[in-house]
Order: structure tokens, then sequence, then C-alpha cells
């Protein structure tokens, strides 16, 4: 792959250069927001007023991407502590003095705006343990892959203790990602991998009863049908309904017909499947693994360790993301909070999603382009 | 600038290069392992999950359990279900629901908080389960609606259990009232535990053992075609019914109080003073708990609040009054505890008490005096004077401290919510609520049970309780035990505590001999109840103010309105040797404690002692 895009003049690629904008990523984005309004205009019922919300919360999201590709990346390289201390700082808060609602602890109240610092972490715990790393030899020594791990757990303890589960997750396995793609040794990646078994007891007792009930209930969905069982037999009927073509856009009778809960959230990857059915699904993978090949593209091409470690690890977090949802909706997964990125109805996590992209963007277009 | 320079670049260059094709490798392989999952769902399954979803739907529904019954404590039932009509609405079914709602308006009386309480259990329950709009059809309305029946598509009559209770205002307040679940309750509790469930105990022990007696919801699995036509149950789960709950209360004993009161309002409180079992629990004027359970009207329950004689107010727990006289065994007590005072003291009334230096005079109800007083002389007649001196000897320090342990300013912790400290006044209290000093002459007016001093009546009964048991804490409840269906009874006592109050033993009796003779004594101020009594009764009669007289004003009942009249207190407790029942009665402007309150306590304790079977604790 060359970053010269074929049989493109050389002035349309100076002009996207110095917008610090990837056509390609904002391209595989735009169709993936684009598909995520038609699924969830059928998830609401056909309710006109939640797209344009979504619409709005889109505008928003990608305006933050646009904005942060404009930032040198040398200030993020310089930020990054800073932003980090300050991110854990604001969960410590949130724990101290974050408002219960929903039964944990995550939002901090500035009257005017409500923010969960939880989405912030999500970005700033993998700049940190970039910089750090790239400011040792790679691949790291055992001391300061000791460190990158305080750096790592500090924020998804404090955030598991929320109980945020699925984004103590997400933090984690970005967190795991750059430590692989720094490429420590597989001896310690194992040793890694069973340091956190080791921690699941640990985790399990800051689990909240209804966080344990969902595990348990994922291990036999039928023992509460009535209740919390009722969304993973109600998404598989969709899901299985959908066959190879689905019924059609809007014809889905578990959603339509609310027997689906929650399908414009979490669950809406059923809505996608008993509408557009096996072949839908496909075409949404297809899109998810076009963005996160651009993204490892471009962790590939990157002249700077720090770019490199940042590129790889935010495109696989998203991935990351794609799987733990659809994983959960199909059932081979237990339920966590985890939205499906750019489709599910909800704003803070796709702003997080596409400040993400907006860094990898920055950290791309800034280059020193070196013909390779 | 460390970032822009790679150390050993051709070495982390091939490191770096081989973990990125690993990461892909990876992320192709789950995605695929997703497609198979999804092909085994849509592909492999696809059939039975669409004829799942569309021809043959699954309804999961709902078997909500059955309620428990509430029984007294020789078996009458205070609360029981009841088959009656009702007229069911299925959303699903309904292609304009207003519309319906409007067509069924007119053949049939349906009001719009009927209309307000269906759409509120609509948004908590699935469009398929049937709803009931309006409860209790009389055959009347079932007749006029069968016949309209064919034009109403997804509307139905069914029979639906509903809650009754046949004592109406006997027991309102104490076995209370379910009503339909509101937005407050929805929030706090288990939605997949009162699925199908449409009402909620709201006060008295169908609040406080809702747990108890809401019993498990069970479920079905059920085929449905098309049209929502029920095929076949493909599975159920059993519901587990809510356990019966069997009271310590005796309904005889409810309905000799509440007519022992006549007009008067008031409240009445019986209890075993050994095991704290409530036999006796009235707050008078009661209401009619059926209204609530189908949901009463706008008008009716503003003209409940509103009525000045407060039907919905539980006076047991809730009514803060004066306790006036009765208040002097527990005074004397404390005087008897301190060494302030001793049984052969003697103190001349002269009708009147005055403070050392100032002029106003505290007066005694005997104006000309009851000559020289001994302790047990001041409780047989009554005499302020006497108390007012041994109150100011105290001083309200040691007052507080000694009342306080017989219960007086805290809750007695019934199991039944909504209970009122009443109030125990100290300096620190009256600093803190009123921002002033206490005054040694409201000290002296605490002595005879005026002024600042509010208990309520169950309070009263729990010291006087204490008071029967030489000091042994009792702990008031009126639930004795539960019995799930086919299962071994669990009784519900609270723990009878072992505590007691560290007193001599002669102080109790010095007492109670005084209060033996309120009764017995041809002196005493209740001596009228004692005709034909063939055991001992120990009693203390009260008069408490409502208003305060004015210096050298005389006090004329007759001239003043009712609502101003005193209050009439009696407490009471037999056999006075081995007591098994201890009672406090409180009759609303009634005038006179020892002519007004006091047969109401013989009535209720003669009843109870004459009954064989309760010689013996209450058991399965």
């Amino acid at each position: 792959m060359s970053t010269a895009l074929p049989h493109q003049p050389a002035q349309a690629r100076d002009l996207w250069q110095r917008v610090h904008i990837d056509p390609f990523l904002l391209l595989g984005l735009l169709v993936l927001s684009g598909m995520g309004l038609v699924i969830l205009y059928s998830a609401t019922g056909g309710n006109l007023s939640l797209i344009y919300k979504q619409l709005v919360r889109l505008g928003l999201a990608f305006g933050v991407m646009v904005g942060l590709a404009q930032i040198h990346p040398r200030a993020l390289y310089r930020w990054s502590p800073f932003l980090f201390g300050g991110g854990v700082i604001l969960l410590l808060t949130v724990l101290i003095l974050g408002d219960i609602g929903k039964g944990a602890q995550r939002w901090l109240d500035l009257g005017v705006i409500r923010f969960q610092p939880s989405e912030f972490i999500k970005i700033f715990t993998p700049m940190m343990v970039a910089r750090f790393l790239a400011d040792h030899p790679l691949p790291p020594r055992p001391r300061t892959i000791a460190l990158s791990g305080v750096w790592i757990g500090v924020p998804v303890l404090l955030i598991a203790k929320q109980p945020d589960l699925g984004t103590a997750l997400l933090v984690a396995s970005a967190g795991f990602a750059i430590l692989f793609f720094a490429g420590i040794s597989w001896r310690l990646l194992g040793g890694l991998a069973l340091g956190a078994a080791a921690a699941l007891p640990v985790i399990w007792s800051l689990l909240h009863q209804y966080q344990r009930d969902r595990i348990l209930m994922f291990l036999n969905p039928e023992q509460d049908p009535l209740g919390r069982g009722y969304h993973t037999i109600q998404a598989k009927i969709a899901i299985g309904s959908g066959g190879w073509t689905g019924k059609g856009w809007l014809q889905g009778t578990q959603a339509q017909l609310e027997f689906l809960p929650e399908p414009h959230t979490d669950f809406i990857f059923a809505v996608l499947a008993e509408d557009f059915g096996l072949l839908g699904c496909i075409g949404l993978f297809l899109l998810y693994l076009a963005i996160i090949g651009r993204g490892l593209h471009m962790a590939l091409v990157a002249q700077d360790t720090f770019s490199r470690l940042m590129c790889a690890s935010l495109a696989f977090t998203f991935f990351v993301y794609m799987f733990v949802n659809i994983g959960m909706v199909i059932g081979i997964l237990p339920v966590v909070g985890v939205p499906l990125p750019l489709v599910s109805y909800g704003g803070t996590s796709m702003v997080t999603l596409m400040a993400g992209f907006g860094i990898m963007m920055s950290l791309h277009t800034h280059r020193k382009l070196v013909p390779s | 600038m460390a970032v822009f320079r790679l150390k050993d670049a051709a070495h982390e260059n091939r490191l770096f290069l081989t973990r990125l094709v690993t990461a892909a490798a990876f992320v192709v392989l789950l995605t695929v392992a997703l497609t198979s999952r999804l092909t085994y769902l849509q592909i492999l399954h696809h059939e039975r999950y669409e004829t799942l979803a569309r021809d043959n739907r699954v309804k999961i529904a709902p078997l909500p359990p059955t309620r428990g019954l509430i029984y007294d404590r020789n078996g009458q039932v205070l609360a029981e279900n009841v088959s009656v009509y009702s007229l069911e609405i299925v959303p699903e079914q309904v292609k304009d629901l207003d519309a319906t709602i409007a067509r069924l308006q007119a053949i049939l009386d349906i009001t719009p908080g009927e209309v307000a309480r269906f759409k509120r259990q609509m948004r908590r329950l699935k469009g398929f389960e049937s709803i009931p709009l309006k409860l209790r059809l009389s055959d009347v309305e079932v007749a006029r609606f069968a016949v309209k029946r064919p034009f109403f598509h997804g509307v139905d009559i069914r029979a639906r259990l509903v809650r009754h209770y046949p004592y109406k205002e006997l027991v309102s307040h104490v076995v209370g009232y379910v009503g339909s679940i509101n937005e407050r309750e929805l929030k706090r509790l288990d939605p997949a535990e009162y699925r199908g469930t449409t009402h909620i105990g709201k006060v008295g022990v169908e609040q406080a053992y809702e747990s108890v007696l809401h019993g498990h919801t069970g479920y079905a699995e059920i085929e449905t075609n098309a049209r929502g036509r029920e095929l076949r149950v493909l599975q159920e789960v059993r519901p587990r019914p809510g356990a019966d709950l069997h009271l310590t209360l005796d309904i005889e004993l409810q309905q000799i109080a509440h007519a022992g009161l006549g007009e008067h309002n008031g409240a009445v409180v019986a209890l075993n003073p050994k095991s704290g079992e409530i036999l006796a629990l009235v707050s008078k004027p009661g209401f009619d708990p059926n209204a609530f359970v189908y949901g009463i009207s706008l008008k009716d329950y503003r003209a409940l609040q509103h009525s000045p004689d407060r039907p919905l107010f539980d006076r047991t727990l809730r009514g803060s009054y004066p306790p006036g006289s009765t208040i002097k065994p527990f005074i004397g007590l404390a005087g008897l505890n301190y060494g302030v005072t001793d049984a052969h003291r003697k103190l001349y009334c002269p009708g009147y008490f005055q403070l050392p230096g100032v002029q106003h005079r505290y007066r005694d109800w005997k104006e000309w005096g009851h000559g020289s007083v001994s302790l047990d002389d001041a409780i047989i007649q009554s005499c302020d004077v006497y108390f007012y001196d041994l109150a100011r000897n105290l001083g309200i320090d040691r007052i507080h401290a000694f009342l306080s342990q017989l219960g007086f300013g805290t809750r007695t912790g019934i199991d039944l919510a909504g209970e009122k400290n009443g109030l125990l006044p100290s300096r620190q209290w009256k600093q803190h609520a009123l921002h002033q000093p206490w005054y040694p002459g409201e000290t002296v007016i605490t002595g005879i049970g005026q002024g600042f001093l509010q208990v309520t009546p169950l309070q009263l009964a729990k010291a006087t309780a204490i008071l029967a048991n030489h000091g042994k804490l009792v702990t008031p409840h009126v639930a004795a035990y539960q019995q799930y269906p086919q299962e071994a009874p669990i009784a519900s006592d609270p723990q009878a505590s072992s505590e007691a109050l560290d007193l001599d033993r002669r102080h109790w009796q010095t007492v109670i001999d005084a209060m033996i003779a309120v009764i017995h004594g041809a002196r005493g101020t209740a001596h009228r109840i004692s005709r034909g009594l063939d055991y001992l009764m120990a009693g203390k009669t009260g008069t408490a103010q409502v208003f305060t007289v004015k210096q050298d004003e005389k006090y004329h009942a007759k001239e003043v309105k009712e609502k101003l009249r005193d209050h009439a207190l009696f407490i009471a407790f037999a056999p006075a040797d081995s007591p098994r029942i201890a009672v406090s009665v409180i009759a609303e402007n009634a005038g006179h404690g020892g002519s007004e309150a006091a047969p109401i306590a013989r009535d209720l304790i003669d009843r109870y002692l004459s009954k064989e079977n309760l010689h013996a604790q209450i058991s399965p």
C-alpha cells in the first residue's frame, strides 16, 4: 500500500493534506453513520425527532474529529501525561461526589453539562501509555511494562468501581493492545493474561448485583424470562427470523411490535439482522473491517513510535467495541453496556470514538512525507 | 524530541509489522466467528425463529401470584381476595384506544380516574397483556356490555381477584389497604416481580408486609397466532402465592374498643406486656379501605382528607397528645428512683402551687386542695400540687432521662411504618427548636403531663406495659406468624428483649399499689369501674387540656365548644399481680378520664381475661 491515492492528482492530495483529513477514513465513517441512521429509523419505529437528535450529535462528533485533526502530534504527545492525570482526578471526583443515577456513579454534573469522565479516559489512557513506551527503547523492558500496567490498571479499576463494566473492558483492551503492538514478548503477554484472569475475582467483588446477574444470566438466559433474560431471548428471535436477506426495511416484527427491548440503543444490531438478514450483517462487518483496516494501515506507515501505537490501538479498540456489542446481542458474550459504534442511539461514546479518529487523522496527515 | 527519532529502526519496524499482521488476522478471525454464529441463527435455525417471530409469536405472559390473606389471632379473615367481574382491554388488539374508551363510556360509567389508572398500567405492562379498565362491574353492567361485545375487538369481561376488607373501618389503619401501583413505587420495585400485578400495599400491615404477602410471579410461554389468539402453552412456571399473615390482633377487642369510644374520636391500644403482642389497635374514626382498592374518586378522597375528624389519620401511631395525669405514675417512679421522694413523705396541698418569688399560681384541679398527701394519695386522687412539687425537685434533666428509658420521645419499634416520635422536651430540644432557654415553670407543668410533653397512644401503652412488667422492656408488634401454602408456619416475632430497667423492686410495687387503689380504693379516680371486678386492675386516669384556662377563670365543660373540651385518658393493666394485658385509651374531647375512658378499658380487659384460650400465646 502506498500513501498516494491512485489516479488522484497531486493537487487534491495536497488539499486533503492541508486540511488534515484522511478521505478514506472520512468516507468510511460517513457511510457507516448513514447506514446507522437508516437502521435507527427502523428501530425507533419511524421516529423522526430521534433521528434529528442523532444527526445533531453526529454533526458535533464529526466537528470534534475535524477539530482534533488540526492539532499537531507534538502537542498531543506533550500533553498526554497531564490529560491522563486530569482524567484520573476527574474519575476519583466522580466516585466521591458523582451523583448517583441509574444505580451507577458515572456522571459529573457541572450544572450546564453532564459528562462521563470515563469517556475521556478511553483516549487519554492509550495516549499516556503510547507516550511512555515511545520514550523508552522497544521492545519495552520489564520495568517499563510494569509501570505501563499501572497507567492502565488505575483507570480500569476506578471505572470498574463505578461500576461501568463495558467502559472498563474497553480501556483495558486499549491498554493491552498498546503493549501488544509495542512488541512485548509472548511469554509476558501470556503472563499478563493470567494476571487479568487472577484479577477476575477482585473485579467480581466490585460488581453490583445487577451486573453479576447479567453475567450469570448470560450463562443461562432462560432462568429469568420475564426480566433480564427476555432481552437475549427476543434478540435471538429477531436475528434468527431475518434469514439470508431479512424481512425488509421497517418490516421486522420483533422491533416494530416492541417485542425487542431497547431496540435503538444497545440491541440495535438485532434490528439490522431482522430487517436486512445475514447479507446486511456481512455488509456491516465489511464496512467495519474497512475502517479498521485503514486505521491499521495508518499505523503501518507512521514514522514514529507514538503515532504507530496510537493509530494501531485506536483502530483495535474500535474493533473491540463492535465485537463486544454484536457478541452480546447474538448471545456469545454477556450483556455489558457497550453501544454499537456510530449506529446505536446516544451521544457520549460517539464523540469519543470520533475524537479518536480525529487524533488518527492528525497523526497521519502531519507526517513528513518520506518516500518509502 | 524523542518522538520523531526511532531507536534501532530496522528491528522495531520488523517487530511492529509482525504484530500488526497478527492483530489483523485476529480481527478477521473474530469477525468470521460472529458471521458463523449469525449463520447458525439466521440460516440453520431460520425456520424455527421465523415461526416464533411471525406465524406463532411467543408471548411470555406473567402469572401473578395470589396475595396472602390476613387473619386475626382467632382466625377471623381481615383481608381476603374476592372474585369480581372486570372490564379489560388488550391494548395490542385495539386499533384506536381513545376512540374505544370513548365508545365504552357511552354504555358504561367509566371515570377519568379509571382511564388514568389504565393508561398508567399500560405504560408498564406489555401490549398483549389484559389490563383492567373498570373493576367490579355490576350484573347490569355485565349484561349491558355483553350485548355490545361483538363491536369491541380486544375488550372483554374477566373475573379478577380483588382485595376485600370485610371489617371495613374497624381495622382500616392497622391492616391498611392495597391500591394501584403508582409512578414512585414503580421506580422502587422489581419490574419482573410485579408484571401482571396491579395492586400493592399502601399503608398498615398491607404495606409493611408487602414482600411476604405478595409471593413470586410465575410465567407462561404461550404460542399465539398472528392475530394474538393463544394457541398453546409451551411451558410454564407456576407462581408462588404469598404467605397468609396471622396477626396478634383480636377483632372482637377491636369491636369493643370501637364501640366503647361511642361518638368520640380517639385511640385505644391494648397489648400483652409479656410478649409485646398488640391485641387491639383502634384509631377512630376509620374509613372504608375497600374504596381505595377500586380507586377512590378525587371528590371522595378530598372529603376524607379535609374532614375535621381526620379519618385517614392513624391516631395510635401518629397522634400526639399531652398525657395529662396518666404521666404521674411514671413521674412518681422517677422521684423514687432518684431519691427525691419516698413512699412516706407528705406534702400539704392547698389547691395551688407557687414557685418561690413568682406570683403565678399553678392550680390543682381540686380548688380547695387535697390537704396532706403522700405519693400514693397523690396518685389515687390525682393530686396536681404533689407532682408540681416533685417535678420541680427532680428538674427537667432527670425527668427527661428517666422518661426516655420508658420509651417516651422515641418510636416504639412496632412493625408498621409511619410512627411518630411524640415529644419529650429537654433543655437541648428547646434551645434547638425554639432558641430559648428552659424555664422552671415549664418543668412544673411537665409533672402533670401538660406543656410541651406529647405522647402517642402506642407509646403510652408501651410505657404502661413496662410498668406492668416491673421494668422489663417490650417491643410491640402486630404480626404473629406467616404461612405459605403447604409449608410450616414462620414466626415473625421480633426477638423478645431480655433488657430491663434497673430499679428497686419496691419502687415498682409502691406505684403499682397506688394504681390498684385508683380502681379499687374508695377515693380512687376510677373507682366507678371496680364494681363486679373479680380480679385486680391497676390504672390511672388523665384529663388533658386542649387549651389553657386563664388565671382566675373557671372551666365549664358545658359552655366550651366540644372541640375545645378536654381529652379523657386512661391507662391500665390487669391482673395486677401477673399482668396479661396493658391498655391505653384516649377519648378526644370527652371530658374526664375516670368517667369516659376508664369504662372502655374495663370492657376490653373483662372480655380478654374471660376468654379461656388466651392464657396461651398465639401459635399456629
